[in-house]
């Protein structure tokens, strides 16, 4: 399964301590969230878009992510400029584009993608574990934490036991199609992922429980924020908070 | 349905994320760590189970199994569907971050809620029985996760989004169906192959 694609890389942005993306991560996504002027939004893209040029990410797949994630923007365009009651600016037919709809559309858009685009920015460029661990140090309850670490580690697992069982089904020539027959074979074949799962954890848990687990995860590795850290979180909290007093 | 970033309004993002914030609560604590493993490693079934697409006709959806997910977790549902939401927030940027919460409560109280409801079933001897309200769970948990979706958009958005609530919902009634019959399938699977993992099977509460 190829995830976690934009993590391999090198550049600062790679570098930067988690810790510190993401609390800049969720800040700007709350503001740029709650802001309700477009010149505003727009500007707020800057800040995603100078971190994904510096983070040297692949442009082409981040546009590609971008349209795919767009879907439900898509979505709200078919709605929004026409049932918005406001000032009329375009008429065609019985279909008429309000100011304030396609003003509401257009902000939407912008929100969303600015904060999409900082999540590709700086969770993308970290590898899942790294977040996770940097969870545990900021007040994340240790179950929680001990919740993600196992559930990602595990997604690899039953990806592969997963197909597995799609490849059991193809080779006695199962072929989707919209019958019972179909919808039987898959829920059995949820059930038995299910149930290896299941079973899987038992196993975990009985091998945890053999190495002494004392509900603790024993961190090795810790973090220390350097200069450009501070530095760096201090500037894009700064720009948040100006976009939170910019009117 | 995902909702994506910079869609919904203060309140609703706010409210949303209180009631998730509740719904861990409960979850984690009713969870210790004889059961972390478990509920772990179920949630990494449930998000590949997700990237299952079926046939409907032309096209194709994939599955939620939020019906499913409460009958085996009960309120442990919460913090598994949170889990899989903010990975898939990260990883592919489905739904995202000031989402989360209401995304979450939006699937995760239907199935604490349905999976109460079917735990109740479970256990009746009469097939017909157990097969109506199997498929009540999942098709309810389906029409709840709608409902809450349409409610979220119109509060945010205001009456223009009427027609869009309606077509969201009526969008869910074929998954709906699907959701229901598939449901029926894998619990009668689980009841079959492995009992003891569903609650009230085995003594064992959950």
């Amino acid at each position: 399964m190829q995830i976690e694609e934009f993590s391999s890389g090198d550049s600062w942005v790679h570098k930067l301590d988690p810790r510190v993306k993401i609390v800049v991560t969720l800040v700007f996504s709350v503001v740029v969230a709650l802001n309700s002027h477009l010149e505003v939004v727009a500007i707020s893209l800057i800040l995603p878009f100078v971190l994904i040029i510096c983070a040297r990410l692949n442009f082409g797949k981040v546009m590609l992510r971008l349209a795919i994630v767009n879907g439900f923007i898509l979505f709200l365009w078919l709605f929004l400029p026409f049932t918005t009651p406001g000032e009329t600016i375009y008429s065609m037919g019985p279909l008429t584009i309000q100011r304030e709809g396609l003003y509401q559309a257009l902000l939407i858009t912008l929100k969303s993608n600015s904060i999409i685009l900082m999540v590709i920015a700086l969770l993308s460029t970290s590898r899942i574990f790294t977040l996770v661990h940097a969870m545990s140090h900021l007040w994340v309850p240790d179950k929680l934490v001990h919740l993600f670490f196992f559930c990602f580690r595990y997604i690899h697992v039953i990806h592969e036991e997963y197909h597995r069982l799609v490849n059991a089904m193809k080779m006695r020539g199962f072929k989707p199609r919209t019958n019972m027959h179909t919808y039987r074979a898959y829920s059995y074949l949820v059930g038995m992922l299910l149930i290896r799962s299941f079973n899987r954890s038992k196993r975990v848990l009985h091998a945890m429980k053999c190495r002494g687990f004392k509900r603790k995860f024993y961190i090795l590795h810790h973090y220390e924020m350097k200069r450009f850290d501070y530095a760096l979180a201090g500037s894009s909290l700064a720009f948040s908070i100006l976009l939170m007093v910019a009117r | 349905m995902h909702i994506s970033e910079g869609v919904l309004s203060a309140p609703v993002l706010g409210g949303g994320a209180a009631l998730t914030f509740a719904g861990l609560a409960i979850g984690l604590r009713k969870m210790d760590y004889e059961k972390l493993p478990e509920v772990a490693v179920l949630s990494s079934a449930f998000f590949i189970a997700s990237l299952i697409h079926v046939p409907i006709g032309p096209s194709a959806a994939h599955l939620i199994l939020n019906g499913i997910c409460g009958a085996l977790l009960g309120w442990m549902a919460f913090p598994a569907i949170f889990v899989g939401l903010t990975l898939q927030a990260v990883l592919f940027e489905f739904g995202g971050l000031t989402s989360l919460g209401v995304n979450t409560f939006n699937m995760a109280f239907p199935a604490v809620a349905m999976g109460y409801f079917c735990r109740y079933f479970i256990r009746s001897p009469s097939l017909p029985v157990r097969v109506v309200s199997e498929f009540i769970t999942g098709a309810g948990a389906i029409l709840l996760s709608g409902l809450l979706v349409a409610a979220c958009l119109v509060l945010a958005l205001g009456e223009s989004m009427d027609s869009a609530a309606k077509l969201v919902i009526l969008a869910h009634i074929p998954i709906m169906i699907i959701e229901g019959l598939i449901t029926v399938f894998v619990i009668e699977f689980i009841l079959k192959v492995q009992p003891e993992m569903l609650p009230g099977t085995s003594g064992v509460s959950r």
